[in-house]
């Protein structure tokens, strides 16, 4: 009631610290965050850059430059004129620059990932709300515009794999590169005789494709550093091995069923080697904003993705399919997300 | 009972591995603490109503609220005239629930009742507390050991209720109240759970080293007022010498009393020692949402709990004072230390060697589901059960949290099935009150876990609070 009764109960000399943090529980937090995910992420993507420097001449390493450096600039300058923080640190922006520079053909004019940049950045992703709202994947949405609209560039840079190692040849891919045909594209048109005349044996084929060694967009060529890259993701426990594998396993099986000249005659193994299964198993299918959350949803999402290829591949206008097939799948998650809710505490009676 | 060969037991859903940090205080002995010159008594240090001021302690017997509201405090203190001081010696009662649920309340001090003052409580804010100034030479009340097994059912009860025990594992829920089953109600098995799976807290492993006879003497005890023979001690893996100890005990028993306790030991995961998941890992029964544990037949009491269950009836000594764990690199000197209940930490502090200058953040409790004060005249309650003096360099940069970005850590890391991501992001675009479909109302116990691993650093149990609130205020308005 007085003062002096107050202050007795002023216990101790100094009360209170000036400096203490007083943020709620818990107070101690994972060391992963959301930046080191993503710059893990860039990093696992790197090797397959070096192959594809190697196969295709340093023309990949510019494109792959030049669409960073776009999505990286369309991100601060959108978030600048919308008021948001600028976060282009974070990452997010450099994986959707290297991926949309990995989907397109390295023989295409060094200008062409700057409008698919635009597309995938400003319309799929600030537009949407930013960095985990985007319903489509950015840098497949920027692939899909430029092969709206660029089809002859997109469907034509393929280039033939250097094995001479000819200096002249790196420093020139893509000015009078030869242009060639992808596996998929012989495949289809050619049927499997073809695609042997063209690139030797099956075996020969299993070894090229698996270290890269074959026309295809920039870094989608080499399943065994894309193969690396994604088991370091999976160690690191930042992906789950639910949604690659279904996916690759819908594919490799339908394409054994129905990729044949009778049922159960297609070539599994050529088919996740060829076109862009693997970076988009690993890479594209598993980017968390547009896959489900849920480990049953993630195989059913990934087996629908496989499916999907496979339709794309044999039926459809297009050689390669994995593009549409993620993009078609994307719009699915809310429901998978809805179906497959996680298993509740009082529900695991086992 | 799981019976797999080398497997320890194990929670199948959720749960995280943070970084231990128990080696800090996990070898030091049990310390006792020099009496404090003050002690502040919350009236409310449980689950239930607050203790009311004993009778004869103040000339007029009213409900805490009253002290803040009426005239007699109107700034939250209210001083006794000299006449009304009276002198209370160590363990005298001092405060009581008569009949309803509660706890009593006793002093740890010998001294002088000061009167009822508002003190910075680590949950509340502030809430009523009696302040106990030491006075008077200290003497230790002499403690004689009884033979407890002539007791009747009710004899024994009387007495826990009588020294005032609560749940020492968290949510301080009256012990007594506890053990004592209604009518009807038919359990088989009783887990003590010593599994302490918060990171830094070392007391409960403590206690359990050094008084394991008196634990296995608490669970009989407790076992025969259920009327049952069946305890399980629950022990995560990491502390070997407390399993040893108490299995020591429990197998070199003189008198066993047909009582089959044993011990368990626990795979080493957060959160171990929530009763749904040690009960789950121990019988493989899951408690179905909004019941209680006796309906699949268990009774879960925290180690700390059972010794004290066995002070109180073996020795007649009330609950007064408790091991508190007093850890982190942000104090001079870490300790396993018996405290009186109501201890300011400016004692603790000033015990100890003082704070280090790059102390960031003080924590009552564990680091995951502890409260971050800011005053050292924050008093220690029943249920403290540590106080930790983190460093910058122990809990990290305060960031500001990200985005949700969806990748599904927090579904991996609850315990109880829950999506914290989709509640958290309702909660931001204002919908908190839509999240009833999320069905986290009797299930989330904020262990943290969620928040934990989010790597966006967002404040998950923060938000689920938030829905809480909004759910619970939509309910209301549609009542109406």
């Amino acid at each position: 009631m007085n003062s002096s009764a107050k202050e007795t109960i002023q216990i101790a000399e100094k009360p209170y610290f000036d400096n203490l943090s007083v943020s709620f529980s818990p107070h101690i937090r994972s060391q992963v965050s959301t930046e080191r995910i993503m710059w893990t992420v860039v990093a696992c993507l790197m090797p397959s850059l070096i192959v594809s420097m190697f196969v295709f001449g340093f023309q990949t390493l510019m494109i792959t430059a030049v669409s960073v450096i776009s999505c990286v600039m369309t991100e601060a300058i959108c978030q600048k004129m919308f008021k948001r923080p600028v976060t282009i640190s974070d990452g997010s922006a450099v994986i959707t620059g290297v991926l949309l520079a990995y989907v397109i053909p390295p023989g295409v004019p060094i200008w062409m990932p700057i409008p698919g940049a635009i597309m995938a950045i400003f319309v799929t992703k600030i537009i949407m709300g930013g960095l985990g709202f985007n319903i489509f994947n950015p840098a497949l949405m920027g692939r899909a515009l430029l092969m709206a609209s660029y089809p002859v560039a997109m469907t034509a840079g393929w280039l033939t794999p250097i094995r001479d190692l000819s200096l002249d040849k790196y420093l020139n891919s893509g000015v009078d590169a030869i242009s060639t045909a992808t596996p998929l594209y012989v495949l289809k048109h050619y049927g499997l005789s073809g695609l042997i005349d063209k690139f030797g044996s099956l075996s020969t084929m299993y070894f090229d494709f698996f270290f890269g060694f074959r026309p295809g967009c920039i870094g989608e060529t080499s399943a065994c550093v894309l193969l690396v890259g994604g088991l370091v993701l999976l160690y690191k426990r930042y992906i789950t091995w639910h949604t690659p594998v279904s996916m690759m396993v819908s594919t490799a099986f339908l394409t054994w069923v129905f990729g044949g000249e009778t049922y159960f005659s297609g070539d599994p193994i050529l088919a996740v080697l060829s076109g862009g299964i693997i970076l988009g198993a690993f890479f594209m299918a598993t980017d968390y904003v547009t896959s489900p959350n849920e480990k049953r949803g993630q195989l059913v999402f990934g087996a629908g993705i496989g499916a999907l290829t496979v339709l794309i591949r044999l039926k459809g206008g297009y050689p390669e399919g994995v593009c549409y097939a993620i993009l078609l799948m994307n719009p699915l998650v809310p429901a998978l997300d809805q179906w497959f809710r996680p298993k509740r505490f009082s529900e695991g009676a086992s | 009972m799981k019976n797999k060969a080398n497997v320890l037991p194990d929670f199948p859903m959720g749960g995280i591995h943070p970084s231990e940090r128990k080696e800090l205080t996990e070898h030091l002995p049990i310390e006792t603490m020099i009496d404090p010159p003050k002690v502040a008594l919350f009236l409310k240090q449980h689950v239930g109503y607050p203790s009311e001021v004993m009778f004869n302690l103040i000339s007029e017997l009213h409900s805490p609220e009253y002290y803040l509201e009426d005239n007699i405090c109107k700034d939250g203190a209210c001083s006794l005239d000299a006449s009304e001081k009276k002198k209370v010696v160590e363990g005298e009662l001092i405060g009581s629930t008569k009949n309803r649920i509660g706890a009593s309340l006793h002093s740890g001090i010998t001294g002088t009742v000061e009167g009822i003052y508002d003190t910075i409580h680590p949950v509340l804010g502030k809430a009523p507390a009696i302040i106990v100034s030491k006075s008077g030479d200290a003497k230790k009340p002499p403690y004689t050991k009884n033979d407890w097994t002539s007791y009747t059912r009710e004899e024994l009860l009387a007495k826990i209720n009588a020294a005032g025990i609560v749940g020492l594992g968290g949510a301080g829920f009256p012990a007594d109240i506890k053990i004592n089953l209604k009518p009807g109600v038919f359990v088989d098995t009783l887990i003590l759970n010593g599994s302490e799976c918060e990171p830094y807290l070392t007391c409960d492993h403590r206690v359990m080293v050094e008084y394991a006879h008196d634990i296995v003497e608490g669970a009989k005890i407790i076992l025969k007022i259920l009327g049952i023979t069946r305890c399980v001690i629950g022990i995560e893996n990491n502390k070997p010498d407390a399993i040893k100890a108490l299995q020591q005990a429990a197998d070199n028993d003189p008198n066993k009393m047909g009582c089959d306790i044993f011990v368990q030991p626990l795979t080493v995961k957060y959160p171990h020692g929530s009763a749904d998941q040690i009960m789950q890992s121990i019988t493989d029964r899951v408690r179905p949402s909004g019941k209680r544990s006796s309906s699949i037949g268990i009774i879960v009491q925290n180690v700390y709990s059972t010794k004290t269950i066995y002070d109180a009836v073996a020795l007649d000594k009330p609950f007064y004072e408790r091991v508190v764990t007093i850890s982190g690199r942000g104090i001079a000197r870490q300790a396993n230390l018996m405290v009186k209940i109501g201890t300011p930490l400016s004692d603790i502090v000033k015990y100890l060697g003082g704070t280090t200058p790059d102390l960031a953040k003080i924590v009552i409790g564990g680091p995951m589901m502890g409260v971050a004060v800011s005053s050292l005249n924050t008093p220690i309650t029943k249920t403290t059960s540590g106080v930790l003096f983190l460093t910058k360099e122990e809990i990290g940069e305060d960031q500001q949290y990200g985005p949700c970005i969806r990748c599904g850590f927090c579904l991996d890391a609850c315990p109880m099935g829950l999506e914290p991501n989709s509640i958290s992001v309702f909660v931001e675009a204002g919908k908190g009150a839509e999240c009833e479909q999320f069905g986290f109302l009797d299930d989330c116990f904020q262990c943290g876990s969620c928040a934990y691993a989010c790597p966006a650093k967002r404040p998950l149990v923060q938000f689920i609070g938030l829905a809480r609130i909004k759910v619970e205020e939509a309910k209301k308005k549609e009542e109406n």
